[in-house]
């Protein structure tokens, strides 16, 4: 609490709920943007912390719809104290917890645990996601609505899809006057099998069961079907094929309540990578192949899987970047890559990553940004649009970061329990300097200069 | 590598040594070359005729340990490994998962540290999991790791005697037509035959049910759908066509599970479609070989007849994998120093 007012000078400022970009002064003070603009100096509070932003982005803080926080349950992969922290040193402020847990999120005293843990260990905004059935188990609706009151901002039995579809048809229904949103983990197990990585050429090279494509596609498809015959809030996660991208675009043009999501793994790397070599093509497998840091679900896909969904994302028929933040123990990676746990670590390479994606104009900044910020908040709904801002008055969640500072992975430096991620030791550019969660500064880069009015 | 002045030197040591490509593992053949491969070939022809000699022993791995690590039950490359082994004077090691660590749920990981800790020289592994023996190269720095069948990914030893079978009866295998009927999906040792064959320029063409090849390697597969493999090898399911003309045909073993998983409607179709005949032989070029990497099923994907006939390689094969494997441990022996 101690430095309650912030100055950001002459910095790029991008607020994506306006489609603004230009350079000015950014004021924060008790938790709420004050002022952003060109601030005469007689604006500028006594006592202030000034930031130079010569050179720097800020955005409001990222919003992660998609992560896996672990606790309760699994704390030797992850607690929320861990995961906020690393959330925050990756330039999120809020992070929205998949249930997954154990006890699973579904009912409201695993929601209150978590807010009680949110509130003393964890320094950004924790939002759990509710189960849509008893235990995760797709027999039985949970108690929606109770989980609702309790504070769920959507319903996910993330990694066990809803299997049944009738359930699936139901639980759209029963929603519908809570308004919020359903995530589905499409993945059709009848089809997928005991797939590890992506069907294809490197899966047949390495002796892997591979996951078609239409293990995805198939339950967004039928997903689709059941949103149109309910009228109900579908929300696809982690979209990962090229084929799932027209059903998407198709569901939304017909004015279907369909939102979808990407992972920043899915727009950057392929399943190249399962080869141990950092995605550099070689014909012949080696020993370092069978990287396990690779093996999530969905699997990495191909390079033309990559190009489809970074132009989805891109025209918008993709809505947001979430994370899916999986973070393992070692143990669980130290095996056989079929025995290997499924999950990336996530949230501290998220923004290096994608602004490769702007690096190489693929992407502009200010649509990035509105994926990582608009995007989520706009399926989040209600008053959480006023995270995705910069207007004054609105939440001080805020995000400064270098664009162009190369950094090399190194999963020691991570804040995360999880270390499991394919870009150990690769050089990343761009990286948060510092991160402010109701103006409190939660995050700040030891090159990042500031000094006291 | 030393040898004790004492001992008979070895007579077919010195050309190896000096012409060796240094490798630490035997993981896949997708990282040999065609000159390393001709040389473990002509390796196993001196260890051959170690083999044919009244007293079967040197001393070359005198003072090495080999440590065969099974997961999955063998007959063939287990006895096989244990007898190079042995031929060449290693003491070798045998252990199954079963009546092991393993059954208290020591991880392979954590197995393999125990056995390095223990001094030994090469691990040769058999694991149900593709990528086993790389999980072992990856993490132990002192040892050798031989694969000795990998899940559905590699069986570079087998690939290695079934090259080294065919140019033995064939001399070159440049041009050759070489047919792989059956479960290519799940076949380790279609995998690394391919990978051979293609290397040495051969011609493979694969037949089965399209359940059972992989998408990628179909030739209505395109662009980035297109395994590298695609481009060596040929996919014609009708084995009528396939085995036109075919110099080598070598029939997978088709397991039963298939069927109940439903890659096939019944065995009874797969044997009127795929089984490889006296009748299917007759398109085949004169003088062409049969080989199966066993054990078969005989009566499903080969005849009985054809399996025991006069074209067929089968013994040979087994008889060869001892030399190749004893040519394989002496090479890594030479190549670690």
């Amino acid at each position: 609490m101690e430095n309650e007012k912030t100055l950001i000078r002459h910095v790029r400022m991008i607020d994506p709920a306006v489609k603004s970009d230009e350079v000015g002064d950014l004021l924060i003070s008790e938790g709420k943007i004050l002022g952003a603009g060109k601030l005469g100096l007689e604006e500028i509070p006594e006592g202030c912390l000034v930031i130079d932003g010569a050179d720097l982005v800020a955005c409001p803080g990222f919003i992660d719809l998609h992560c896996h926080l672990r606790e309760p349950g699994f704390e030797y992969k992850e607690t929320i104290a861990a995961g906020s922290k690393a959330g925050a040193k990756g330039g999120f402020t809020t992070l929205c917890a998949m249930p997954n847990t154990d006890p699973p999120i579904d009912n409201a005293a695993v929601v209150e645990f978590i807010h009680e843990r949110t509130k003393q260990n964890a320094t950004v905004r924790v939002l759990p996601i509710g189960c849509v059935t008893k235990g995760r188990k797709g027999h039985e609706l949970a108690e929606m609505e109770e989980l609702a009151s309790a504070g769920v901002v959507a319903f996910s039995d993330d990694g066990d899809p809803v299997y049944d579809a009738n359930l699936m048809r139901l639980a759209l229904l029963y929603s519908l006057d809570l308004g919020l949103p359903i995530s589905n983990h499409c993945q059709d197990r009848s089809i997928s099998c005991n797939g590890v990585m992506a069907e294809g050429p490197v899966a047949t090279h390495l002796g892997l069961d591979g996951i078609p494509a239409a293990a995805e596609e198939a339950m967004i498809a039928r997903d689709i079907a059941l949103a149109e015959a309910t009228g109900g809030r579908l929300h696809v996660a982690h979209l990962s094929t090229t084929g799932s991208v027209p059903l998407i675009r198709e569901a939304k043009s017909r004015g279907l309540r369909v939102t979808a999501e990407v992972c920043p793994h899915h727009l950057t790397i392929t399943d190249q990578w399962a080869l141990g070599r950092k995605g550099q093509p070689a014909e012949a497998a080696g020993y370092m192949a069978y990287d396990t840091s690779t093996k999530v679900y969905p699997p990495l896909r191909s390079q033309s899987d990559v190009d489809t969904l970074i132009d989805a994302l891109a025209d918008g028929v993709i809505d947001c970047v979430a994370t899916d933040h999986a973070p393992h123990d070692l143990t669980s990676k130290q095996v056989t890559y079929e025995d290997a746990a499924f999950g990336i670590s996530v949230l501290e390479t998220a923004l290096g990553s994608l602004l490769e994606l702007v690096h190489t104009n693929k992407l502009g900044m200010g649509p990035l940004i509105d994926r990582l910020t608009v995007g989520p908040a706009r399926i989040l709904g209600g008053s959480y649009s006023d995270l995705a801002s910069l207007q004054p008055g609105t939440a001080a969640d805020v995000v400064l970061f270098d664009p162009e500072k190369e950094w090399t992975v190194d999963t020691s430096e991570f804040e995360s329990k999880g270390k499991n991620t394919p870009l150990e030791g690769t050089n990343l550019r761009g990286r948060a300097m510092a991160t402010f969660a109701n103006g409190r500064i939660v995050y700040q880069n030891p090159d990042l200069k500031t000094s006291m009015n | 590598m030393s040898l004790s002045k004492t001992e008979e030197p070895l007579e077919m040591g010195t050309k190896l040594i000096q012409g060796a490509l240094t490798r630490k593992h035997v993981l896949d053949l997708d990282d040999f070359s065609k000159d390393e491969i001709l040389e473990v070939l002509e390796s196993s022809r001196s260890m051959k005729e170690v083999l044919g000699r009244d007293i079967k022993k040197v001393p070359a791995l005198r003072g090495k340990v080999v440590v065969t690590l099974f997961y999955e039950a063998s007959t063939r490359t287990r006895i096989s490994f244990e007898e190079a082994g042995k031929v060449l004077s290693a003491d070798v090691i045998n252990m199954s998962a079963s009546g092991s660590s393993t059954e208290k749920g020591e991880s392979l990981l954590n197995t393999g540290l125990t056995i390095q800790a223990m001094g030994v020289d090469t691990i040769v592994i058999r694991h149900p999991h593709s990528g086993a023996p790389h999980l072992l190269a990856q993490q132990l720095d002192k040892v050798s790791v031989i694969n000795a069948g990998d899940g559905l990914h590699a069986h570079p030893t087998q690939a290695l005697l079934d090259l080294y079978t065919v140019q033995d009866k064939l001399g070159s295998l440049e041009g050759k037509k070489v047919v792989i009927v059956g479960d290519i999906l799940h076949s380790r040792v279609a995998r690394s035959d391919i990978w051979g064959f293609a290397k040495m320029g051969a011609e493979v063409v694969l037949s089965g049910p399209s359940t059972l090849i992989p998408p990628d390697l179909s030739p209505s597969a395109n662009g980035s759908a297109r395994s590298h493999f695609a481009s060596f090898v040929k996919v014609e399911t009708d084995l009528d066509k396939a085995i036109e003309e075919a110099d080598v045909v070598m029939a997978l073993r088709l397991q039963h599970e298939r069927q109940q998983a439903g890659f096939l409607p019944s065995l009874r179709e797969y044997i009127r479609r795929w089984q490889v005949t006296a009748s299917r032989l007759e398109r085949a070029k004169p003088g062409n070989m049969v080989m199966h990497p066993g054990p078969m099923n005989e009566g499903i994907e080969i005849s009985n007849d054809v399996a025991h006939g006069g074209n067929s390689v089968i013994e040979d094969q087994v008889a060869n994998g001892v030399a190749v494997r004893m040519a394989l441990l002496y090479k890594l022996t030479v190549g670690s120093g």
